[in-house]
């Protein structure tokens, strides 16, 4: 029961920043572009994050109170690096791929050069510990507790909670219904009075934020609050893509398709603390290609009958028919 | 003979795209220069003539790291000239790099032939990681970007995982590979202090072939007739499929060659050679590729130079540190670089219609040319559009 509950605990905190990033690059497709700049979206509001509690959040006392606010901190900043990516995409009728690949070089050289001028390393260090051994009240239910609310992150809370607000936004609301039309049949959206230039705009900002907020909670729940230019995020940015493919555009499927690649990268890391698995004496490196070869069995059995969004990587022009 | 037409030539396509190119590149340059004006004012003016002048002094240098850069330029434009993006040079770059090794270490072979065969591995594990997207692409219909991506990764782990497996290759003390025996190196050029070798003209032979396949062979003809319509030139009876397989083949071919040009290079001390470090990380090669191919539009002639220029101005990033910056600086030019030339076109379209509004329609030609416009109509033009 102890390895069921360990890999419950260790799962948890990976799958939600891939889980919010494959829900960023779910709002950029359906609204009609392709984010593939988030991986570097993710470092980028990794490092800002790690600035921020490095410089205030360290000395503020309450590790949680310094977390959301590192949290915002990357937030933004993931919004802001998105507007580069919009105005290539949406204002200049730019490749997006190329963009996105752009900008996935240009935040690793930017990390790595300001980290070695200013801080004398490849990363940013932080000294603080958001670790919850055991939430109170919750975290003495029985089952329940162990799996859930002890030797957890505050992260995952709000991870299930920006789901829900998600699944809210993306079904339930006017703006969600027009962020679709955006994505399937532009012209159409255009000729009843959505402004398809806003709206795409709306789609990548808000994956911006979620690709910068994941980028965070990734250096929180994986990398121990610190975040690195050389390692990067290493290539969630690309699995939270290959997460949202497999999870068909749709945030509820989505969610459970993180699940299950974070469920197979924790088992990758703690091959050793598993008596089966660790008896069978197969390189751990075997386990490390698991959640890449997964995704490629999976997309091999998914995309002949994708559900890809019609317009997505498509620049619009009011002009064409 | 056809007379020589100044406003003929600076409409042509070729023309567009090479001042398409050069105002990515001083916009990415201008960039690096910010950046460095912000980071340390005192010392920016001092780095930046040491990144445009600093490889001058290491031509031979230039042209020895250039080499694996033609190569994957190569390897991304030639998919590209198919509409196919190819981000996976780098994991087709170390599967080369690694078949091109094994070789090199676990092959006895006679010194004559030995090199040659380990470059012709190095080809056959790059042909290997580019079929598969390619098969994935044309029967599967998945993406060649994700799959290519997933590959990097699964190519890299393996790789390392084999080095480190492989007791002949790694030396644990030293985390690194061990020397290659000198019979697996590549010819040298006899530059002294430089690793400069046969390489380099054999990347320049086969960016040529290239040429010569893409504009005068069928193949290349459907492969760009694909690339423009895929639907038109499936109607037309090209075999899309097939075609997607085999571009992916020797995409994939010429980052595999890269790799093993690059570990093959031979060593400036004798005894030694290059050696490679496993450490978990996606190499930066194919990235940098993608650079090399989109400034030079992924015409493979142009593909050798601009490799060269990416090479020079990569020596002269390294030179910057001794004004107090880190090389990273020019990884940061180069991502700046490939932002722009993505729509440098549409940039280049809105400079040149300002400047012939500026000199006035016929004016492009006159002797007086480069006399200063009168700055205000232009201005009160471009806040019209």
């Amino acid at each position: 029961m102890s390895v069921v509950y360990y890999l419950i605990q260790n799962t948890l905190p990976v799958a939600i920043p891939l889980l919010l990033v494959a829900l960023g690059g779910m709002f950029a497709e359906r609204s009609g572009v392709i984010n593939l700049a988030l991986e570097g979206t993710m470092l980028w509001g990794a490092f800002f994050g790690c600035l921020f509690t490095l410089f205030v959040g360290q000395n503020m006392g309450n590790a949680q109170v310094a977390l959301i606010l590192a949290a915002i901190v990357s937030a933004v900043m993931g919004i802001v690096f998105s507007l580069a990516l919009s105005f290539a995409a949406i204002n200049m009728s730019a490749d997006q791929t190329i963009v996105g690949t752009a900008l996935n070089m240009l935040v690793p050289g930017a990390v790595l050069l300001t980290s070695k001028m200013f801080f004398n390393s490849d990363g940013i260090t932080t000294n603080i510990t958001y670790y919850i051994k055991k939430v109170p009240v919750l975290g003495d239910i029985p089952v329940i507790g162990p799996m859930f609310f002890q030797k957890t992150y505050i992260t995952v809370y709000i991870g299930f909670i920006i789901l829900a607000i998600s699944i809210f936004v993306f079904y339930k609301t006017k703006f969600g219904l027009r962020l679709r039309a955006c994505g399937e049949h532009p012209q159409a959206a255009d000729s009843v009075g959505i402004n398809v230039y806003k709206m795409r705009y709306a789609g990548v900002s808000i994956s911006g934020l979620l690709g910068g907020l994941g980028g965070y909670f990734y250096a929180v729940g994986v990398m121990d609050g610190n975040c690195n230019g050389h390692t990067g995020v290493a290539g969630f940015g690309f699995l939270a893509l290959a997460v949202m493919i497999f999870g068909q555009w749709k945030p509820e499927k989505i969610f459970f398709a993180a699940l299950f690649f974070a469920f197979l990268r924790t088992l990758a890391y703690s091959v050793a603390l598993i008596p089966f698995l660790d008896n069978l004496g197969i390189n751990q490196a075997y386990y490390k290609m698991l959640p890449y070869v997964a995704t490629m069995v999976v997309l091999a059995f998914t995309s002949k009958n994708s559900r890809a969004p019609k317009a997505e990587g498509i620049p619009y022009d009011k002009g064409s028919r | 003979m056809k007379k020589f037409n100044l406003r003929e030539f600076t409409a042509s396509p070729g023309f567009n795209s090479f001042t398409a190119t050069l105002l990515a590149i001083f916009l990415g340059m201008l960039f690096g220069l910010i950046v460095m004006l912000a980071a340390n004012p005192a010392n920016a003016l001092e780095g930046f003539s040491r990144i445009l002048t600093g490889g001058m002094r290491r031509i031979p240098d230039v042209f020895y790291y250039a080499t694996p850069l033609i190569m994957t330029g190569l390897s991304v434009g030639f998919a590209f000239k198919m509409g196919m993006f190819n981000i996976g040079a780098s994991g087709q770059y170390t599967m080369g790099m690694f078949f091109a090794m094994y070789v090199g270490f676990m092959f006895n072979l006679p010194p004559a032939i030995h090199c040659f065969v380990c470059v012709i591995a190095g080809m056959i594990g790059g042909i290997l990681w580019g079929l598969i997207p390619g098969f994935f692409k044309a029967y599967l219909n998945v993406n060649e970007v994700i799959t290519s991506i997933m590959f990097n990764y699964i190519g890299m782990y393996l790789v390392d995982m084999l080095v480190q497996g492989n007791a002949t290759m790694y030396v644990s003390s030293k985390t690194r590979t061990a020397y290659l025996p000198a019979s697996a190196q590549l010819t040298s050029l006899g530059i002294k202090g430089s690793s400069l070798s046969v390489a380099f003209i054999v990347a320049i032979v086969i960016a040529i072939i290239l040429y010569v396949v893409l504009n005068k062979t069928t193949f290349g003809y459907e492969l760009r007739a694909t690339g423009f319509n895929a639907n038109a030139a499936t109607y037309a009876g090209m075999n899309g499929k097939r075609n997607i397989v085999i571009t992916m083949a020797i995409a994939g071919a010429m980052s595999g060659l890269g790799g093993a040009f690059a570990i093959l290079a031979p060593s400036t001390i004798a005894g030694s050679s290059m050696t490679y470090e496993p450490v978990n990380i996606v190499t930066q090669a194919g990235f940098t590729g993608i650079a090399v191919a989109l400034l030079g539009s992924s015409n493979p002639i142009a593909t050798i130079f601009t490799g060269i220029f990416v090479s020079y101005i990569y020596r002269g990033g390294t030179l910057a540190s001794l004004a107090g910056f880190k090389p990273e600086i020019i990884d940061v030019v180069i991502a700046v670089i490939i932002y722009f030339s993505a729509f440098s076109m549409v940039l280049n379209a809105a400079f040149r219609s300002k400047i012939s509004k500026a000199f006035g329609h016929d004016n492009i030609v006159k002797p007086n040319a480069n006399a200063e416009p009168d700055p205000v109509p232009a201005e009160a033009e471009s806040e019209e559009v």
